[in-house]
């Protein structure tokens, strides 16, 4: 009914400008419209404002239509029909009236408008009114609107119109829903689409269609189904077809939706991971290697700082929380820190400090100490370790004896690299510290010289072990310990 | 040993294969030939497939499969071809998934060009080279724990008490001269034991192997 008036309006004049087809071309592309900053959204499309400049009521169709590209005289329309369907249209008028903000003044918004209708007729040359054949038209529009509203009341048309408002108000919910659920780049994608309703992509244009096609048809059924004395059968055949319908809409967006937050996510962490990976390099190997470049004339500093770079990096390579031991079960930690393929900790950490496994144990312990004797000595020492022990009384002077055994070799042996092997088993723990180096001649050490006799030999003793040395002079040294370790209670140093 | 061992490098370092071509080259070791070195996998194959060098250092850590690859690969295809493991890493499953894959040691990069080069020349001449780390961890696979399910080839599955006491002075350190003189053997004896142990790395189903060898592939 409205459709067909409405030309008879528009037939009033000679369709200068603001015919709906007219319209299109003449409304210029919406960020040439609002250069301003604050009436353009982040993606080029007007902000929903009030454009008082141009109303006719209060501005709001014409904020609407400048929003959604669309031509002002359709919007004025929709709002009509809508008001004709129990009010609808006049509620959410109303809706907009309150909740929109008015554009600020006379901005960038007005002039370009005004270029833009440089056309035959500038019936706004001020720019501060809409256009008299606007607003003819729109009054046009209104006036046919009503005239519908009181032919549709006098036929008793009012009780289809009620059915179907229900469930428009229904998909409107449901796309406040989705619209709300969606973050910011699937809404910026969205307004662009609704922005560019002119062209969608086909598979987007036919989606909508066929769910167009269905909510009408389920409405038709519907109405049908009222006015010839409905059954229950078709009611629900209505309600099934709209339902279909609104999926058909409203499905792929979820669809797609959900797949944009999982690559969001996978995204995200991967960002993370890269920023963690280039932290650590700066921090610790592009440190080190400046530091090395300061100081190229030190050979054994260069050593000793080259030494602990590489520990520190395997360690965050391959120790058992290792960069690239993540995503692998916690049992690969466990052997490899059992295997002793890791040194699970830089210089300066403390056992205590260490939390991985293996951190309180003997095989971390002896690493510890010979990370420690390697930093301060600047020799190269490469700690062989089979099994582990938790860390008693025994193992831990144990260590501390090999330690005093790392520290003889590092100060007197002469030599570049020390060799340590423990095996750490359950019932006897042993440490065997060897050096190729001078040598010396047990019976000839000066028996006021307590290292050896004290630190290493009295400290195994006193545990219950034993410390035997087999060295000659030129003929290198080599540290043989061992101690019985009982077994503690909640022994089990190889995890499950 | 008159002619001396073909060697082919393999690492996608061009500035370390310089440094080990140099550094055997410095050496002026009559034993040892440096014939051809390749920075890829594919490389690798092609050119050591064209002219079979005597032995292949290679890398384990490389794009497109590393030196596993190289041996997968070449392994069948050229027997007599003899590879050495030569990587920066020692982490455990590396070292032994190479070890599985078939070569006859590793040694890890830091090793001195004189060690090397005695490398090279043992596994050449069929022997088998451990790095001290590699000894500890076959130990560490092959120990006998409560823990550990019961061996079903004990031919296998276990070391002999004296092939236990090999690696354990490999994995301390010595030579297989200190080794022989320590056990009061003879240095062929010494041999026989590793390249033993070597021969079950890669063939025992040891529950610790198997779980490296599966975690890459290798089974």
């Amino acid at each position: 009914m409205t459709s067909s008036a409405s030309p008879a309006a528009a037939g009033d004049r000679p369709r200068p400008v603001g015919i709906p087809g007219a319209g299109q071309p003449l409304r210029p592309a919406p960020p040439a419209v609002a250069p301003g900053a604050g009436l353009v959204t982040s993606d080029g499309i007007p902000r929903l404002l009030r454009l008082t400049d141009q109303r006719l009521v209060a501005g709001v169709a014409a904020g609407v239509a400048q929003h959604l590209r669309a031509p002002v005289g359709l919007v004025r329309a929709v709002f009509v029909v809508l008001g004709l369907l129990a009010g609808a249209g006049v509620v959410g008028y109303a809706l907009l009236w309150i909740f929109v903000p008015q554009a600020s003044g006379s901005g960038g918004a007005p002039e370009t408008t005004d270029g833009a209708l440089s056309g035959p007729t500038t019936g706004r040359a001020v720019g501060r009114r809409a256009s008299a054949v606007e607003r003819r038209q729109a009054i046009g529009i209104a006036a046919v609107g009503v005239a519908a509203g009181i032919v549709t009341l006098a036929l008793g048309g009012g009780r289809w119109v009620g059915a179907l408002v229900g469930p428009l108000v229904i998909v409107a919910i449901g796309a406040a829903f989705i619209w709300r659920e969606a973050d910011d780049s699937q809404r910026r994608r969205w307004r662009r689409t609704a922005a560019g309703w002119a062209r969608p992509r086909r598979g987007a244009w036919w989606r909508i269609a066929a769910g167009v096609v269905l909510v009408f048809g389920g409405l038709g059924v519907f109405a049908i189904a009222q006015v010839d004395v409905a059954s229950a059968r078709s009611a629900v055949a209505a309600v099934v077809l709209t339902l279909i319908g609104v999926a058909v809409i409203a499905v792929p967006w979820l669809a797609k939706l959900l797949r944009d937050l999982t690559d969001e996510r996978r995204e995200r962490i991967r960002e993370t991971e890269r920023a963690e990976v280039a932290a650590h390099l700066h921090d610790s190997v592009l440190q080190t290697l400046a530091l090395i470049q300061r100081q190229p004339g030190d050979a054994r500093e260069v050593q000793r700082l080259a030494r602990a770079q590489e520990r520190d990096l395997r360690a965050w390579l391959y120790g058992p929380s290792g960069y690239a031991r993540r995503g692998d079960g916690g049992a690969d930690a466990t052997v490899a820190a059992a295997v002793g393929a890791v040194d699970p900790r830089g210089p300066s950490e403390t056992a205590a400090s260490y939390p991985g496994p293996g951190g309180d144990t003997g095989a971390g312990a002896l690493k510890l100490a010979a990370a420690q004797v390697e930093d301060t000595y600047a020799v190269a020492i490469e700690p062989v370790v089979v099994g582990d022990v938790p860390l008693t009384d025994e193992t831990t002077a144990l260590v501390a004896a090999a330690r005093e055994a790392m520290v003889n070799a590092a100060k007197h042996a002469g030599v570049d690299t020390i060799s340590v092997y423990a095996e750490l088993e359950m019932p006897l723990a042993s440490v065997y510290v060897r050096d190729r180096g001078r040598g010396f001649d047990p019976a000839a050490v000066a028996g006021d010289r307590r290292g050896v006799a004290e630190s290493i030999r009295g400290r195994m003793e006193r545990y219950g072990g034993r410390a035997e040395v087999k060295t000659s002079p030129g003929g290198g040294t080599e540290w043989a310990l061992t101690m019985t370790v009982p077994p503690a209670a909640d022994a089990d140093p190889h995890g499950a | 040993m008159t002619l001396p061992v073909r060697v082919f490098l393999v690492d996608d370092h061009a500035l370390f294969r310089a440094g080990v071509k140099a550094e055997l080259a410095d050496l002026a070791d009559e034993r040892i030939a440096v014939v051809g070195e390749a920075g890829s996998v594919g490389e690798a194959v092609t050119r050591i497939t064209a002219d079979p060098p005597d032995v292949v250092l290679l890398d384990v850590h490389m794009p497109d499969g590393g030196g596993r690859a190289v041996l997968q690969q070449l392994h069948e295809m050229l027997p007599q071809v003899v590879f050495l493991a030569l990587s920066v890493s020692d982490a455990a499953e590396d070292v032994i998934a190479v070890i599985r894959s078939g070569a006859r040691g590793y040694v890890t990069k830091t090793i001195s060009g004189r060690d090397l080069a005695d490398a090279v020349v043992r596994v050449a001449a069929g022997d088998a080279v451990f790095s001290p780390r590699l000894a500890g961890f076959v130990l560490d696979a092959f120990a006998q724990r409560p823990d550990t399910p019961p061996v079903t080839d004990p031919e296998l599955d276990l070391l002999s008490p004296r092939e236990r006491e090999v690696l354990t002075l490999l994995a301390r350190g010595y030579t297989y001269k200190e080794i022989a003189a320590d056990l009061f053997i003879s240095v062929k004896t010494v041999e026989t034991h590793v390249s033993s142990v070597l021969r079950k790395t890669q063939l025992s189903n040891r529950h610790a192997l198997s779980r490296w060898a599966a975690q890459r592939r290798l089974v």
